[in-house]
């Protein structure tokens, strides 16, 4: 680090615009202060008691500055209020096409899985100028993935999904800290984040340990735990094919329909009975303590393969 | 002096602090003033215990490495700071000692409307502090003050269940505080003291009693179904137990952030007094200033969200809970103005609470301020979690809330002691805490933008020059703490005696002697007059 920064590097595509709202911000804290305080000072000495006896005349107060000093705040922080709003709604949705990554938060490190099967602890390397979208979840504990230079952090939930994304634009190391209290190491909770040029990234990518992508693992998986077993592709089996399931809406015995996410994925995976589809009926046992959260990863990882297959064509749809 | 004449014999007239003797009067009193003074002996205690959690603190992060504990037992040491802070000195310091003390007599009564229940009141909370301090020696509690599940349910092996009986315990303490000061507040007022005559002390313990009544049984609710789930695997908040892990944060935050209130409203209408009195002003805008109490109040129950904008809940209910945020910081400010502008055209005297007041108005401003950085969703997603927020938080709960709490001992305490105190060291005491507060806490708003994520036992060696800044400002600021309790300790033997009206305040409290008879006045009095009717006031009187 060089000399004393008042501000960590500016490393990803809203660090800049997170800036310009934290030094108005500055700028708003120094305005109003300075002028209280210069007031408060200048009435202290002005109106300083001058013999003990003094009875300065009573002052009811004043409607009209009343209404100005309610108005001024109001206005600034609507100023605010708009400004932060739009670059956090902004900042919200990753754009398409981003590099999905899968992390993984335990007690006391970051475990991170490439798209194409690396996996990496306490590391996270990406490439420049690449948006990438982190799919996140905890193994025990509320974690929380904070990369400062980037100006990002989003918890990390046992039992669910979160997500965030960024672009890096600047080459180094960056720090990752863990920003959400998770017991004894918490501060250990470290590690970096490595911003490569796009080729260097490849270059690393071959180089390291390729694994297993996570869809083929979730496929062995699929098999291992005999899911095929009720869900078979042609529909015919006790449970529905999985076959263009991901992506799409699925009708519950309820009548409505949900989107087959992520979230829908993995509770379908450890609660089966919280969401029955229509025609179907709950006979499903739960996988609840039997997978580690990687492995949920995966086979939710091969069911998005699964969800972009053409669904079979069974009798109900007939029916419609 | 006119109650000297009946007791010829004795040095001091007969008054709350001599009436009787012996560790039964006191542990047995009915008496509000006496209830305020065991307040005021177990705070203090506890004070000292937090502050030394918050000393071992500063030392451990000298050295990036951590200069004296392990991490695990750093965890305890800022959870226990937090938790003895929080619930055991700011939550009951100026209502429990203060506004005890002061709400008969400002109102022009002979106690509070239940006595008994006042007394109790004490009770539970040295029982719930017993089972903290007994946490603390068996081991300690490690979760943070905020109790976050799953961690803190199903992960920690520490004192959990003890902490949370306490905490649980205490908070009945505090509700019936509350519903004392409502009803007496309702129905006790002297005659002719009409809402709107009520000192603004009175408006702030009001709209503090509202937040207590209502918001602690949350807590309570939520200690509880922790408890459930830490000690029976009940599954409420641990996913797998088939609970849920944000719910929790929901129903605590639900309590705690109004609890900021009710240790800053209070700060608030202490500061009222001391402007009004020492600048000889009605305050500007009274109706306002009360009504401000009471908006922050209500809206302060509406705005838990912004302490988990980056939880994953929906965007949408995060620009609710950040508009809501913005919402509160308006009556604030409106307060801010409002005092300031009492002080013009003035007749201002900067005795010692004075001092503190305005220190308070300076803390609270720049407290307020930064508030504003994380009520505003694209930059609390960087500074949530880091220690911009510790320095936000201690500006308004230390620097606001201690500063009024320590204004308001200086400025009652000839009245609750019948002593005066010396007023040069007062105001050193005033300026050393000033000044070591903010070399305490400012370099931390730098460290949290620069990243520094709170509750760390060790740290990336770039942040050790602010670390280090940070430590050296809590010597400053503990010695600032420490000149007062030497100073206000040595006034109750050798200070001089005070008058009944010290500073010519207005005010029914200052109509009756120095320390007060048992029963506050010996005819209830009655009110002609507004409150700070400085303009007018003396002439009738000496």
């Amino acid at each position: 680090m060089q000399g004393f920064p008042f501000q960590p590097e500016q490393a990803s595509t809203v660090a800049q615009s997170v800036d310009h709202l934290y030094l108005f911000l500055t700028a708003l804290t120094v305005f109003f202060s300075t002028v209280i305080f210069a007031t408060i000072f200048y009435f202290m000495i002005k109106y300083r008691r001058r013999s003990p006896g003094e009875r300065p005349r009573a002052i009811e107060g004043s409607l009209p500055l009343e209404i100005l000093w309610t108005a001024i705040p109001t206005l600034i922080v609507a100023v605010i209020f708009i400004w932060s709003s739009s670059l956090y709604v902004r900042n919200a949705e990753p754009p398409k096409g981003a590099m999905e990554l899968f992390v993984t938060g335990k007690q006391w490190m970051w475990k991170v899985q490439h798209p194409e099967g690396q996996r990496e602890i306490n590391e996270l390397h990406v490439p420049l100028g690449r948006p990438v979208k982190l799919t996140m979840t905890s193994e025990d504990v509320i974690h929380d993935f904070f990369v400062p230079a980037f100006r990002v952090k989003k918890d990390v939930l046992p039992g669910r999904y979160t997500s965030m994304w960024f672009e890096p634009t600047k080459l180094g190391t960056f720090h990752l800290f863990c920003a959400q209290y998770c017991g004894a190491f918490h501060a250990g909770m470290i590690g970096s984040v490595i911003v490569m040029e796009p080729d260097e990234y490849e270059r690393w990518l071959a180089g390291s340990v390729p694994g297993e992508s996570p869809e083929a693992a979730g496929e062995k998986l699929f098999l291992q735990q005999g899911c095929g077993t009720c869900h078979i592709a042609d529909g015919s089996g006790p449970g529905p094919s999985l076959l263009g399931v991901f992506g799409n809406p699925v009708k519950l015995t309820t009548g409505e329909s949900v989107p087959a996410d992520d979230a829908y994925m993995r509770e379908s995976i450890l609660a089966p009975r919280a969401k029955i589809v229509a025609g179907f009926v709950p006979i499903m046992p739960s996988f609840q303590g039997q997978l580690t959260e990687e492995q949920i990863g995966n086979l939710i990882a091969y069911l998005r393969v699964l969800g972009k297959s053409q669904p079979p064509q069974p009798k109900e749809e007939g029916k419609k | 002096m006119s109650t000297a004449t009946l007791e010829p014999r004795v040095h001091a007239p007969r008054n709350y602090l001599n009436a009787d003797y012996g560790w039964k009067s006191w542990l047995f009193t009915l008496d509000h003033k006496r209830i305020a003074l065991l307040y005021l002996v177990s705070i203090t205690f506890f004070f000292i215990v937090g502050g030394s959690f918050a000393v071992l603190m500063r030392i451990q992060l000298v050295d990036p490495q951590g200069a004296i504990v392990q991490p695990e037992t750093y965890n305890k040491l800022f959870t226990l700071h937090g938790v003895v802070m929080i619930f055991f000195f700011l939550i009951p310091s100026i209502p429990a000692v203060l506004g005890n003390f002061l709400v008969p007599l400002m109102v022009g009564a002979r106690d509070l409307a239940f006595p008994k229940l006042n007394l109790l009141s004490w009770y539970i909370y040295i029982v719930g502090g017993l089972f903290t301090l007994y946490s603390t020696i068996a081991g300690g509690v490690d979760t943070g003050w905020t109790f976050y599940t799953p961690y803190s349910s199903t992960y920690s092996n520490t004192q959990v269940t003890a902490v949370a009986v306490g905490v649980f315990i205490t908070g009945f303490s505090s509700i019936l505080t509350g519903l004392n000061f409502i009803v007496t507040i309702h129905k006790m007022r002297a005659p002719g003291l009409t809402w709107f005559r009520m000192p603004l002390f009175l408006w702030a313990m009001y709209a503090t009693s509202i937040i207590m009544v209502l918001g602690t049984p949350v807590l309570a609710i939520t200690i509880f179904l922790l408890a459930l789930e830490h000690l029976f695997h009940v599954g409420i908040f641990s996913p797998a137990l088939g609970g849920d892990p944000l719910l929790f944060q929901h129903l605590f935050w639900f309590y705690s952030h109004p609890a900021v209130y009710i240790m800053i409203l209070p700060a608030m209408g202490v500061v009222s007094e001391i402007i009004a009195c020492f600048s000889r002003k009605r305050i500007f805008g009274y109706k306002i200033v009360a009504f401000s109490s009471v908006a922050i109040a209500v809206l302060g129950f509406l705005v838990w969200g912004h302490h988990m904008f980056v939880t994953g809940q929906s965007v949408y209910a995060g620009i609710i809970f950040s508009l809501l945020s913005f919402l509160v910081a308006i009556p604030s400010a409106i307060k801010v103005f409002n005092w300031t502008a009492t002080l013009y055209k003035g007749s201002i005297s900067f005795d010692a609470p004075m001092l503190y007041a305005m220190g308070f108005i300076g803390l609270f401003t720049m407290g307020g301020l930064t508030g504003l950085f994380l009520a505003s969703l694209a930059t609390d997603v960087h500074l949530n979690g880091t220690y911009f927020v510790v320095a936000h938080f201690h500006y308004i709960m230390v620097g606001g809330a201690v500063m009024g709490y320590l204004g308001g001992i200086h400025f009652w305490w000839p009245k609750i002691s019948g002593r005066k105190y010396p007023n040069g060291w007062a105001a050193l005491a005033a300026a050393i805490i000033f000044i070591g507060f903010n070399l305490t806490f400012f370099p931390q708003f730098v460290l949290g933008y620069l990243g520094m994520p709170r509750r760390y036992a060790f740290y990336p060696a770039e942040f050790q020059v602010l670390n280090v800044m940070s430590s050296a400002g809590a010597t400053v600021l503990g010695v600032g703490y420490l000149i007062p309790l030497i100073y206000l300790f040595w006034s109750m033997r050798y200070g001089p005696i005070a008058e009944p009206n010290p500073w010519g305040a207005t005010g029914l409290e200052w109509q009756t002697p120095s320390p007060p008879p048992t029963e506050n006045f010996s005819k209830i009095p009655v009110v002609t007059e507004e409150a700070y009717a400085y303009a007018e006031q003396e002439a009738g009187h000496e």
